[in-house]
């Protein structure tokens, strides 16, 4: 029955969180509350490990709370509930826009929407570089709340760019820069602690 | 046996992906644009900018679109399956031995030196999508627009995309009557 409960309670968030993963927190939130699942400093631990951890965020909070309320079916059914509405939607929108491919007013459209799309990343980009480089929260806390400056980040920084933009080096396996990274924090210790 | 080749290829963009979402772009550039050919650079745009205003996972969101167009309705299934496989197998395991994973000092030390190289991989993809989707001036305005109002206040995605699409209506119209 947990598992019914768990599967539709799951279905809710992925139908309503709009924007990606992080959308999810704040259903998550009052999910817990509402049903005493896990306490809200639970919640603030499962979104530390999904960060730690590969896959989309929004994807592994709901296989860590699925698995925290009901164990291993838990996890596949929390996860199943999340992606359910998406795949319906998207399938919905996908055959829609095949038919409507050709037509000059959506390929009007998506001559304004690429390079909105590329500033919305441009823009999550700005915001990933305020707090790697200069500590802050978001691009506006560097204005409001000051700087702190990571010399090892900005170094790794640096090094990272030259050489992934390399001829030799730039055609391999991002995961190998990612690798060479995660060793490279441990080595100095990056978080400072 | 191209739906266990949907199934596989998406399983290795989410078992790659740290921090999801955006820092996925990098690893669906190499696999389906590059190495599969599967779709072009600037469907993967679309189908961002589609996913961030429909609802759910843009990661999941994006499986499902690029499924879809290669093996309809079951390969959509098989390509986000795929993309939640490595999560389900990864989280299970670690809440099963691990309370404290995200304590343990390596753990943070390796994390804040990926999210460096998870910036540097997001430049270099973001320049590659620069050159195809900024190709003139009015396009140039919309991007330069729109990461300035982005960062500044933080609207829901769904107004610049529906602004944006405006905007494209509009200024393909007035081209055209000139």
């Amino acid at each position: 029955m947990i598992l019914l409960t768990l599967y539709w309670e799951y279905f809710k968030v992925g139908l309503f969180a709009v924007g990606g993963g992080l959308a999810t927190l704040p259903f998550l939130s009052e999910l817990g509350q509402r049903t005493g699942w896990f306490t809200q400093q639970k919640l603030a631990d499962m979104l530390a490990v999904s960060e730690s951890t590969p896959g989309p965020i929004g994807v592994n909070m709901a296989t860590y709370v699925g698995y925290t309320t009901a164990g291993v079916p838990g996890a596949v059914i929390a996860t199943l509930g999340l992606i359910t509405p998406s795949v319906i939607i998207i399938l919905i929108v996908a055959s829609v826009l095949e038919k409507f491919r050709k037509n000059k007013y959506v390929d009007s459209a998506f001559y304004g929407i690429r390079p909105a799309s590329t500033a919305m990343i441009t823009s999550a980009l700005l915001g990933l570089l305020a707090l790697c480089l200069f500590g802050a929260g978001s691009v506006m806390k560097m204005f409001t709340e000051g700087i702190f400056i990571n010399y090892k980040a900005w170094i790794l920084f640096a090094v990272l760019l030259v050489l992934t933009n390399i001829k030799k080096l730039k055609d391999l396996h991002p995961l190998v820069f990612i690798a060479a990274s995660a060793v490279v924090g441990i080595l100095f210790s990056f978080s400072g602690e | 046996m191209d739906y266990l080749e949907l199934f596989i290829s998406f399983a290795r963009v989410g078992v790659m992906t740290f921090g999801g979402g955006y820092a996925m772009l990098p690893m669906l550039q190499r696999e389906l644009v590059n190495k599969r050919k599967w779709v072009t650079e600037e469907e993967i745009l679309d189908y961002f900018a589609i996913g961030q205003c429909t609802p759910g996972v843009i990661a999941v969101n994006t499986a499902t679109f690029v499924g879809k167009k290669r093996k309809g309705v079951l390969g959509s299934i098989f390509a986000t399956l795929g993309i939640v496989f490595p999560s389900l197998v990864i989280i299970t395991i670690l809440a099963a031995f691990l309370s404290n994973f995200a304590d343990l000092a390596a753990v943070k030390n390796a994390f804040a030196a990926i999210r460096v190289c998870v910036c540097v991989l997001v430049i270099n993809s973001v320049r590659k999508l620069l050159k195809k989707t900024v190709i003139d001036v009015p396009t140039g305005i919309i991007f330069g627009l729109i990461v300035i109002c982005a960062t500044v206040f933080k609207l829901s995605p769904v107004i610049y995309v529906l602004l944006s699409a405006v905007c494209g209506i509009v200024i393909k119209s007035l081209e055209v009557k000139k």
